[in-house]
């Protein structure tokens, strides 16, 4: 240690410098597994697939919950009353403005499909309740319309719609 | 951890913390500052190796519970779909089950350190008897472990190993009743185990806090065996020992990737891949490795009771070494006697354990016995007297001349020694797992493509042989792990999304109950499993004439034959592991009709060579032509079965290709990072020198 030349010097810290790097590599490398494999694995994927679900038991007026991935999916059979209040209001009054037209599949006007969770804190809103003849959550009080649509109460946003398309007229695939 | 610390960090806010909690100076003086042999050898990488284990298990330990379900009916499933489903969940499971095997390996030489050092004797026997208490908790954990996954081999070890305290006199009965929790080794036992499962690492790690504690305050033994005296004969902890340590554990690690990526089931038992049934024992119960010298004591002794005492004594001796072994020469090197009656010592360990995995019976019972005495002679005869009649040889003066003195050119020879001593117990275990199935002849070994690091599955023979399964073994076979999705799965069959889903909607899957409370059918969709040929297994015993046609999914890691000395040494350097697909690939050819002469045939049984005792119950599968192949590939019997077993590999291993592919990748980084450590170490140490 006593007569080392700078270009020793030099060449020792790059080794020690490789090293490091080489084992900080190989660290983070080791931490992916483990933090990987907290994600759905794939029987859970594969069970997220695609449902159908039949229309044709749907009454007007009536509404049934399936899930989907683990989540409640309303489907509703809107009554032409509730359609027409969906769109009678003035959309920029909305504290989430969207209007009934871009929440239903074009043609099936009737039918509302909403994932029925709570966007305030996700408790599951009942529905036909509340002051708008659409959803109320008994948690906090928000009050959704027949659209859907967050009208009253804490939570900030519409309840989203699922992905989902008309097979035939009666039938319906969410995912 | 020895006094208060006399470290002050310059930063203020460090000095602020210091002030109320003097963790830094802990740190500081236990892992930096803190005075180390400078002649320590590489066996005592073995404590970091132990610590740096201790961390896999746990954190390994404690994700894999995150998918396991502590249930009889679920647990070994559970398993399964940790290692199939979870991402990365095979790694995992196969890190934490060779991890467990590795942290043994590391121990026991850990053990065989202290002992030929001497490092167990004044001041260190406090360190030393923590160690033993370290072990038996690594033991009682290691056997709970093992427990879990729920097969054949866990279901009877708990039950064998639980009914040990059954000898106890008078309250043996009710013990055991208390540790199961029932009447029999049932849901409660697997709970109560899962729970301290998890438990006693983190009270290993406890008592491993004090046995670092315990060794800071005595100081580290050393190769010479004398005290450190002046500042010449230490360095400090940091750099120089970390980074040694570091590049040993660097090899270490190389050592466990290549059993966690080529050879992950070679110490493991095929049995355990067979769900546990209460009623059927297997022919051969075998302890894992590192309990068989323990075991085989326990079977020399003819006596219930006192075959348990000697069981436990052989360990409980140990914490008593401090006061039989009185001589005041430390350091075997400088102990003649001492030395070679070591070397016996390690080569009756290794033969009994050995013989722990032989059947008991003939030649093995004596020489059972002897060689417990022996193993018992070596603490309470050997060492006592030697310790008063051996005349040492001249210590060194100090640490610093022993380093001037050039040492240790037995090392490389002591590695092959323990090598081949660890050869031995494996090769001694995979006889014993053979033992029940003499009577059938071993099948030729095959050319798999799938064998060897760069193994890869052959496309083209997985499709044949999904169809070789479909077509003819699942009219009566079920394979309850596989779903129409993994036929699209990356390293299986190839087949596309579409294709897969087109195979399912073939299938009728009933479902239910609808809205009116009715079943019904539906087509299956790629999350559905495979369709069962019956109902339950009694239907499937009733169709076939008393036999229940096992499940196929893991066919191939569940069956097995004897390699014979010295094939199995060689096994683990080649990485064979194909002992599964050889078996299937042979017994659907091994038919012979009729029967030989001499050979008394059951009645609805059949003649197959290579089937152990002879006697199936399966009618030939499958003759020429029987399945169409669109390929071109010879509709032959020979192709069927290579084909079906190379399906079968596939669904029992659906992680193969990912798993040699990142082998290959984590061997090339470790290595590189090895010679890295080592040049660095180099560096390092040539300060000190
Ligand atoms: S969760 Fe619905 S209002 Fe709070």
């Amino acid at each position: 240690m006593t007569t080392t030349s700078s270009a020793e010097h030099t060449r020792r810290d790059f080794l020690f410098v490789a090293t490091g790097a080489v084992a900080a590599v190989g660290a983070a490398a080791a931490v992916w597994p483990l933090i990987s494999q907290m994600n759905p694995d794939a029987s859970t994927i594969a069970a997220g697939a695609p449902i159908e679900v039949d229309l044709a038991p749907i009454a007007e007026g009536q509404d049934i919950k399936v899930f989907w991935r683990g989540k409640p999916i309303y489907i509703m059979n809107r009554t032409k009353k509730q359609v027409e209040e969906a769109r009678a209001v003035p959309v920029s009054s909305l504290p989430d403005p969207q209007t009934d037209q871009a929440r239903v599949k074009e043609g099936h006007d009737q039918w509302l499909v909403v994932i029925g969770i709570c966007t305030h804190l996700g408790c599951i809103p009942i529905a036909h309740e509340g002051a708008y003849d659409g959803f109320f959550c008994p948690c906090h009080g928000s009050v959704y319309d027949t659209s859907g649509r967050i009208r009253q109460g804490p939570a900030p946003l519409n309840l989203p719609i699922p992905p989902y398309a008309f097979v035939s007229d009666t039938k319906i695939k969410i995912g | 951890m020895s006094g208060p610390s006399t470290y002050q960090p310059t930063n203020p806010a460090l000095q602020w913390i210091e002030k109320r909690l003097p963790i830094i100076g802990l740190v500081h003086s236990s892992f930096v500052a803190y005075p180390t042999p400078r002649n320590l050898n590489y066996w005592w990488t073995f404590g970091g190796i132990l610590s740096f284990m201790l961390g896999v298990q746990i954190v390994t330990g404690v994700i894999l519970a995150m998918h396991y379900t502590p249930h009889v009916d679920m647990a070994f499933n559970s398993v399964e779909s940790i290692v199939r489903d979870v991402n990365y969940g095979w790694l995992l499971r196969y890190l934490h089950s060779n991890g467990a095997s590795m942290f043994f390996i590391a121990v026991y030489i850990h053990m065989l350190r202290g002992l030929y050092y001497g490092s167990y004797k004044a001041p260190r026997e406090i360190l030393w008897i923590l160690g033993v208490i370290i072990y038996l908790l690594m033991m009682a954990t290691g056997f709970m472990g093992y427990v879990l996954p729920w097969g054949q081999m866990s279901f009877w070890g708990a039950t064998v190993i639980t009914n040990l305290f059954s000898a106890i006199p008078y309250v043996g009965e009710s013990i055991v009743t208390l540790l199961w929790g029932g009447y029999s080794v049932g849901n409660p036992t697997l709970n109560r185990f899962f729970s301290l499962h998890y438990l006693l690492p983190f009270v290993i790690a406890g008592v491993v806090v004090l046995h670092v504690w315990a060794l800071h305050v005595a100081g580290q033994n050393n190769p010479a065996g004398v005290e450190p005296k002046t500042e010449k004969d230490t360095v400090p902890f940091t750099p120089y020992a970390t980074i040694k340590d570091g590049f040993g554990m660097v090899c270490f690690m190389i050592f466990y990737a290549w059993f966690v990526f080529y050879i992950p089931n070679y110490l493991g038992d095929p049995d355990n891949y067979i769900m546990a049934n209460p009623g059927v024992t297997p022919a051969h119960i075998v302890p894992e490795w590192y309990y068989l010298p323990f075991y085989a004591i326990l079977r020399s002794i003819p006596s219930k009771l006192g075959g348990v005492i000697a069981m436990f004594s052989a360990i409980i001796v140990l914490a008593f070494l401090p006061w039989l072994d009185t001589a005041k020469t430390k350091s075997s090197k400088y102990r003649p006697l001492a030395k070679q009656f070591f070397w016996m010592f390690v080569v009756v360990a290794v033969l009994l354990g050995w013989l722990g995995g032989k059947p008991a019976e003939g030649i093995y019972i004596i020489a059972g016995r002897v060689l417990t005495f022996c193993y018992f002679a070596y603490f309470l005869i050997v060492l006592p007297i030697l310790s008063r009649i051996e005349t040492p040889r001249a210590l060194p003066n100090s640490i610093a001349d022993d380093v001037l003195a050039k040492y240790g050119k037995k090392a490389a020879s002591a590695i092959i020694a323990l090598i081949l001593a660890g050869g031995l117990i494996v090769g001694g275990t995979q006889n014993a797992k053979a033992a029940d199935e003499h009577g059938g002849s071993t099948p030729p070994s095959l050319n798999w493509s799938f064998a060897g690091p760069f193994g890869k599955f052959d496309r083209g023979a997985l499709q044949r042989g999904y169809k070789v399964y479909k077509e003819v073994c699942a009219t009566c076979h079920s394979m309850s792990l596989l779903h129409f999705r993994n036929l699209a799965d990356a390293g299986g069959p190839g087949f596309s999304a579409a294709q897969a889903l087109a195979v399912a909607s073939d299938v009728k899957v009933q479902d239910g109950p609808n809205d009116a409370g009715d079943m019904f059918e539906r087509p299956g969709r790629l999350a559905d499993p495979f369709p069962k040929p019956f109902p339950n297994e009694n239907a499937a015993r009733a169709a076939n004439g008393g036999a229940y046609p096992p499940d196929l999914s893991l066919m191939a890691k569940a069956r097995n034959y004897d390699r014979g000395f010295p094939q199995f040494v060689f096994d683990f350097f080649t990485q064979f592991q194909e002992k599964g697909p050889n078996y299937i690939d042979a017994l659907l050819q091994g038919y012979v009709d009729p029967a030989p002469k001499d050979f008394a045939l059951p009645p609805g049984a059949y003649y197959n060579k290579y089937f152990p005792g002879h006697a199936i119950k399966m009618p030939k599968p499958i003759s020429d032509d029987q399945v169409t192949y669109d390929d071109g590939t010879p509709q032959k019997v020979e192709n069927y079965a290579k084909d079906v077993s190379t399906f079968l590999m596939w669904t029992a291993e659906p992680h193969l290709e990912a798993r040699k592919r990142i082998g290959l990748q984590v061997m090339v980084f470790l290595i590189i990072f090895a010679f890295l450590m080592y040049f660095t170490k180099k560096k390092v140490w040539a300060n000190a020198h």
